[in-house]
């Protein structure tokens, strides 16, 4: 039996068609994919991403249990400000990739994967057993209790304010929209605390309401009142995936896994390799030194045919030898063609490669990009 | 949901006009909005012959590839070129400018074994 969120009903009556994501039965779509897509390029979308997990990570240990592990610097953090990071196995394998925010000084949330959130409790609990100020760090599974919406678009930051009225208490007193990127801050609405950040998954600017499960239906309701004047319609995890894909965003269990490491999936800025220690830094740094096996690209299709599919094989530009896989491909609504990520050799991963991808035995041209596809302007 | 009164159709949702023992094919208003925005469509090769109930055809739409099954055997003689450039004739209209091809039947008698109109309405519960 899949898990619903709270909002299951209210997708119903909007109509949306439902799947099964990760042991969720999610909306992929209310209307269409490509008007989803395109409402959040010109507007705004709301997105149910309730399925995420959150952990909660404090005591005065925390920050230096986080920082052995996690690959990007902990320390980097202020209170109210957050970081995309990543969880390896001890052979730099990605167990799973997330948002780190430090909501105080001692106090950290993690937003994961739905699909890894009993994997990261179970690793992250494992990695505590050997870390010898254990006593110190609390690790709290919140995700039962903790909804989470997405509001995403250029539109977005105009109508917030008027859905999130009451600030929180003391320092993170202020507007929502007065956010920047990546920081986060306690707010109130329907008489609870609700965490806000100006993060997203699409390329938009945007921001991601963390909420108790009891007012999630109340402040969707009102978001899509509010927002409505504003273009905001619902969107669902289709279009969420077409949208991170032209942004070059990678999602677990297609660009990433456990036997790939961040150096391999172009995720080197997000490793801080001057700490001490974190797990897998002895592979990412011999990595760095010798060579990577393989290598993510973004590619294009220059040819009209039906669009890449994850599993599809790159093949050279003779025509004659597999020189990679296709981890995520789609027609992209904005640009109207194919594209997608693939891993290949690094021989052909400079942007401007001439390939080939394998579609259903047939060779369709394609051309390795310079990622992302899709940069926002403003 | 708009199911015409002169078509068959099948349980893979593609519906027949036969007309001179020749087959038009196309996929239902239902799976179209099914499908969803429809962005390529990857037809049959004028010749190729097809027994029925094989895949023969494949609809892409923005997250999916579908494949299309032969509603009845014989040899496709036409198909829809303008699908090429606008495969979103499939989502506007599914059984006029969205038909497939056009297959030659071996055998007019299997035309028997497929659905009439009130049976897949049923079918799909409407």
């Amino acid at each position: 039996m899949p898990k619903r969120t709270p909002l299951y009903d209210k997708h119903n009556q909007l109509g949306a068609k439902l799947i099964d994501f990760g042991g969720w039965e999610m909306p992929v779509l209310y209307t269409g994919i490509s008007a989803e897509h395109k409402a959040v390029r010109n507007k705004c979308g709301l997105f149910d991403v309730s399925h995420m997990g959150e952990v909660r990570v404090g005591g005065p240990a925390a920050a230096r249990f986080l920082n052995g592990i996690l690959t990007n610097d902990v320390e980097r953090l202020s209170e109210g400000e957050g970081q995309y990071t990543i969880f390896c196995n001890e052979q730099g394998g990605i167990i799973d990739d997330l948002f780190l925010f430090r909501i105080d000084d001692d106090e950290f949330l993690l937003v994961v994967n739905a699909a890894r959130r009993e994997v990261d409790i179970e690793r992250l609990r494992g990695c505590l057993d050997g870390f010898e100020g254990k006593e110190d760090v609390v690790l709290k599974d919140i995700s039962d209790d903790t909804g989470m919406l997405a509001i995403q678009g250029p539109k977005a930051v105009d109508f917030i304010d008027a859905v999130i009225t009451s600030r929180g208490c003391c320092c993170l007193s202020r507007a929502v929209s007065s956010l920047k990127r990546n920081q986060i801050g306690a707010f109130q609405f329907g008489g609870e605390s609700v965490w806000i950040s100006r993060t997203g998954y699409t390329g938009e600017d945007g921001f991601e309401v963390l909420a108790p499960v009891q007012v999630l239906s109340q402040l969707w309701e009102r978001l899509l009142e509010v927002g409505g004047e504003y273009g905001l319609v619902p969107v669902g995890l289709g279009a969420r995936d077409t949208l991170r894909l032209e942004a070059c965003l990678s999602l677990y269990g297609h660009e990433l896994d456990e036997e790939t490491t961040p150096i391999e999936a172009g995720l080197k800025p997000f490793v801080a390799l001057g700490k001490e220690r974190f797990n897998g830094r002895e592979v990412m740094l011999r990595q760095l030194e010798e060579g990577v096996k393989k290598k993510l690209v973004a590619f294009r299709v220059t040819e009209k045919s039906a669009p890449p599919r994850q599993g599809y094989p790159l093949v050279d530009a003779d025509g004659a030898d597999r020189i990679g896989v296709v981890t995520s491909g789609t027609f992209s609504p904005t640009f109207t063609e194919g594209l997608g990520l693939a891993y290949v050799e690094p021989a052909y991963a400079r942007p401007g490669t001439k390939v080939f991808i394998e579609i259903r035995g047939k060779l369709v041209s394609a051309q390795t990009v310079k990622r992302p596809f899709y940069k926002r302007t403003g | 949901m708009n199911i015409p009164e002169d078509l068959k159709y099948t349980e893979s949702h593609e519906w027949v006009r036969v007309e001179d023992g020749v087959a038009v094919v196309g996929i239902t208003d239902h799976a179209q909005q099914e499908l969803t925005d429809i962005v390529f469509v990857e037809l049959p090769q004028t010749g190729d012959t097809f027994k029925a109930g094989d895949p023969c055809a494949v609809v892409e739409s923005v997250k999916t590839a579908s494949d299309i099954y032969c509603p009845l055997s014989g040899e496709v003689i036409e198909c829809n070129e303008a699908l090429n450039e606008n495969p979103d004739l499939v989502n506007s209209e599914p059984y006029k400018g969205g038909w497939f091809f056009k297959i030659k039947l071996e055998d007019t008698a299997e035309v028997e074994k497929l659905m009439n109109p009130d049976t897949y309405k049923e079918f799909i519960g409407q």
